[in-house]
């Protein structure tokens, strides 16, 4: 179906078709992200034995995020004097717009999908790490110390861990040979690429969740030493666009390591009958799973040690995974 | 082929004009509803409860330009990397040999960062 709209000559109609779906697209992603939230503060409560939301929206607090959203839409938004007032209002937008941008290119089943570029990989890589000046430009423009200190470092951790994502996902460009999510998917046919490259698997699955900025590299928003990093004067809906983008890029991280790594929307051996599009469902709710699991479970880590463990660590490992699935490469097939 | 092309860019084009109007759309919005009523205190600077003093844009630690300049030196890097291993399986032993060179010469630099302590935080 959309192999067929992507086939026929660009017009004003396939424009409104693909805002149409794209439209669709973003309803299904602020249902994940109201739900992934409810969904982490249950986990998080079970682990930590409490029960969490459990007042709006009956037993189970479904509502519990909705209520959230709305109070925020009613809260007062105040800009401080000194902050420079332009780029202020602009930070939020520049952090969330790429977010969105980034899931044009994944695909979720072979019928249910967007773009398809031959740079897919790249793309995703090079956009979300536009919002690296979003956060940067917030902490700047609020001329607060705090935002100022939890940008710098949003920056310094961001750039840091962007490094051993690319350089991971590299093994598997090499053995799909291809840069295109839907033919990397393709490969994955037989054997998923966690077991051809468990160690680039390891490396991106941990600079994922430092690209994420969640516990334990929670360090850009430390709510202990910097209040709450690059947006503590945001209030209202501007601060809920920050918090906005980083649970999109929950969604489009957890998609990314299903297809990369977990053979996206391919069943399991002989349980063919069940269609592709509840794998990928399940095979994501794992990943968004482990991630809170983590987040449950992992002390914040120091600055120094942070940093150090990107350069010291999963660089060389991902450059030796680099060299050993290109030797075997050459050598086996 | 090229319809396919022009087309995902397009769905690309549509995604960016959709990732600005939503927020352009709920702040709008959220204009009409929420109360606006400032004050002198509201708009000072928060500073845990101490009156803000000076500017914050302060000069910075030069290690977040060093770090800066690292992450462009091994960005750089995987752009060579990728296209090489798109196309790894028509290259062959030689392409191999130069990229393990490439790789190891790059290693390099960043023993001689870590030695030079480039890479320490504190």
């Amino acid at each position: 179906m959309m192999e067929q709209w992507l086939e026929s000559t660009p017009s004003w109609s396939n424009i409104a078709l693909f805002f149409g779906l794209g439209a669709l697209l973003l309803a299904v992603v602020l249902a994940f992200v109201t739900y992934g939230i409810l969904a982490e503060r249950k986990v998080m409560g079970f682990m930590q034995g409490r029960i969490g939301p459990n007042q709006v929206g009956g037993r189970f607090g479904l509502l519990q995020t909705v209520a959230d959203v709305l109070k925020l839409l009613l809260k007062e938004d105040t800009i401080p004097k000194a902050a420079d007032r332009p780029l202020y209002v602009l930070a939020p937008i520049i952090a969330f717009v790429p977010s969105f941008m980034v899931l044009a290119v994944l695909p979720f089943t072979d019928a249910f999908r967007f773009a398809d570029i031959g740079v897919g990989l790249l793309y995703y890589i090079a956009v979300s790490g536009l919002t690296t000046v979003g956060v940067v430009a917030g902490g700047w423009a609020s001329n607060n110390k705090y935002a100022l200190l939890g940008g710098m470092r949003a920056a310094a951790q961001m750039i840091s861990y962007e490094i051993p994502l690319v350089m991971s996902a590299l093994g598997v460009v090499l053995l799909a040979g291809s840069m295109n999510l839907v033919d990397i998917v393709a490969a994955q046919k037989d054997v998923w690429f966690i077991f051809a490259q468990p160690l680039a698997f390891l490396i991106f699955l941990i600079a994922a969740v430092a690209e994420l900025n969640r516990t334990p590299f929670d360090l850009p928003e430390a709510e202990s030493e910097l209040v709450a990093g690059f947006h503590v004067e945001y209030s209202g809906f501007r601060w809920a666009f920050f918090m906005l983008a980083e649970y999109v890029y929950l969604f489009a991280m957890a998609a990314l390591v299903t297809i990369l790594f977990l053979g996206g929307w391919h069943p399991v051996a002989f349980l063919g009958w069940i269609p592709g599009a509840v794998w990928f469902a399940l095979k994501f709710c794992v990943i968004v799973f482990v991630l809170i699991w983590f987040r449950a479970t992992f002390p914040r880590v120091r600055a120094d040690q942070l940093m150090e463990f990107a350069w010291k660590v999963l660089l060389p490992l991902s450059l030796v995974n680099i060299v050993l699935t290109a030797v075997v490469k050459a050598w086996f097939f | 082929m090229s319809n396919i092309y022009a087309n995902s860019y397009l769905i690309i084009f549509v995604f960016l004009c959709l990732g600005v109007l939503l927020p352009i759309g709920a702040l709008t919005a959220g204009r009409w509803l929420r109360p606006h009523v400032p004050s002198d205190a509201k708009a000072t600077t928060y500073e845990s409860g101490n009156n803000p003093f000076h500017d914050s844009r302060v000069q910075f630690q030069v290690r977040y330009y060093l770090f800066a300049l690292l992450f462009v030196i091994f960005d750089i890097e995987t752009v060579f990397l990728y296209p090489w291993a798109v196309v790894y399986d028509q290259l062959g032993l030689f392409a191999l040999v130069e990229m393990i060179m490439f790789i190891v010469l790059l290693a390099i630099g960043l023993i001689y960062a870590w030695k030079k302590k480039v890479l320490r935080w504190m």
